[in-house]
């Protein structure tokens, strides 16, 4: 392909008629509670590797609903599992098994 | 000699004031302009947040009435006067008067045509949150156009309301708490469908409507924070939407078969030409203003003539039944201390 030094741009919109929701419907059977956040931050607000990276678990959380994997199995590395985000959780999202539901979807899915 | 109170209204507001006014023993009549009492909630089908059937309510309220008071139905209220010490209502061809006057016109929903870019009135699948509530009634179902079952439906949170654009800047109150319970109905309609809310903040402040709003997510309904831009017609008749996901900060879109539009509260046409000849002027918003918000709710700053339900801002039933009772025992204060 001859480059013309420009290409089109990347697109930046959620499609949710093609997002792959697999993962999403694979954690929500294993764990209920998936489906039950608002959104609040209280898990980013108090989380500990969050004071260090940019890491957010509301944002994880909103990666998987909107099926971008990658970014989620990427992001769910960053967690210590120290379980704070679970006790502050207002809606009682079992945040720290999501995380460890993530990664073990990782294993299963890519051998 | 009996007192007269002259009720402008049979919605829930209208009805159970004049219950209570007939109770204290006062001659009081309903006037109806509708053939048929009970207001906006004689054409709902199921109330949140417990998802009673509404009937349930409109006939209890009528029941209570046992003909005292009267219900004069088809009877527009055009006109009302000040006449001495009492108050002169008319029709466009007859006369009532009456000692004091609850004014309790209620609201009327948004039309959702002023938002040209959520498509209603023209595409098909594209219908109010009322008309979901009829089809609930006569099918027990959301049904499309075409009779078939829509296996996704977007709820469009906030039509008509905190929008400046249509000159409304108030939050109709019962649109966000609707929307969870219509989603959740349609979802047990349809158990295939996928169902999803588009809303900006979700105002959940009665008791049940939190819990309402769990329930729809332990139902599987997506909810999507971010106001819909506008909505365009497919090949096929489905619906392409478009929003920003303002958790992702990203836009969005999406197809779905039908697109429900929670249409809001607005002011009742008439209600403003009815407080003028008193003198009095709408609030902000267009419904009618109140003496003091806090402490004075039930009065319009004319003496004798009082406020109740839907027709001074939006409200839902249980809100309309108490500002109905705190009316009634201004205007019984009102009546007594007049007594010579």
């Amino acid at each position: 392909m001859i480059d013309f030094g420009y290409a089109p741009l990347k697109i930046n919109i959620h499609d949710l008629d093609k997002a792959d929701l697999s993962l999403m419907d694979w954690i929500t059977a294993r764990d209920e509670s998936f489906r039950l956040c608002i959104a609040c931050g209280s898990c980013t607000a108090t989380c500990t590797a969050g004071n260090f990276t940019n890491f957010s678990f509301r944002e994880l959380c909103h990666s998987i609903r909107r099926g971008e994997v990658e970014k989620a199995v990427r992001e769910s590395e960053k967690c210590m599992l120290c379980g704070k985000c679970t006790l502050v959780c207002p809606r009682n999202v079992n945040t720290r098994n999501i995380i460890k539901l993530v990664r073990k979807a990782n294993q299963n899915f890519r051998v | 000699m009996l007192k007269k109170v002259a009720v402008i209204g049979g919605g829930v507001a209208g009805l159970e004031a004049a219950r209570q006014l007939a109770a204290l023993g006062y001659q009081t009549t309903v006037y109806e302009k509708n053939d048929h009492a009970g207001g906006h909630t004689s054409e709902w089908d199921r109330l949140f947040p417990n998802r009673r059937p509404a009937v349930e309510v409109v006939d209890t309220l009528k029941s209570q009435l046992n003909g005292n008071p009267a219900i004069v139905l088809s009877t527009p209220i055009t006109e009302l006067l000040p006449n001495g010490d009492k108050f002169t209502l008319k029709t466009s061809n007859k006369s009532f008067e009456a000692d004091a006057v609850l004014i309790a016109t209620g609201f009327e929903l948004f039309q959702a045509e002023r938002k040209e870019e959520y498509g209603y009135g023209i595409y098909d699948n594209v219908i109010t949150s009322a008309e979901l509530e009829k089809m609930f009634t006569e099918h027990g179902t959301p049904l499309m156009r075409n009779g078939e079952k829509p296996k996704r439906v977007a709820f469009v949170h906030c039509v008509g309301s905190r929008d400046e654009k249509v000159n409304h800047l108030y939050c109709s109150k019962v649109c966000c708490v609707t929307a969870v319970k219509q989603a959740i109905e349609a979802k047990e309609a349809i158990p295939e469908a996928e169902i999803f809310c588009l809303y900006m903040d979700l105002r959940m402040f009665g008791p049940g409507y939190e819990e309402l709003y769990k329930e729809a997510q332990q139902k599987g309904i997506n909810f999507i924070r971010g106001r819909l831009s506008e909505a365009s017609e497919l090949d096929g008749g489905r619906l392409l939407i478009k929003t920003e996901d303002t958790l992702a900060s990203r836009p969005l879109k999406m197809s779905v078969d039908m697109l429900v539009l929670m249409v809001g509260m607005t002011p009742a046409e008439g209600t403003s030409k009815l407080i003028y000849n008193l003198g009095l002027k709408p609030n902000a918003d267009g419904f009618i203003g109140v003496s003091d918000y806090h402490l004075k709710p039930s009065e319009t700053g004319i003496r004798g003539v009082y406020t109740a339900g839907a027709c001074s801002g939006p409200n839902n039933i249980t809100d309309s039944i108490n500002s109905a009772r705190s009316a009634v025992v201004e205007i019984h204060r009102y009546l007594s201390v007049k007594e010579p």
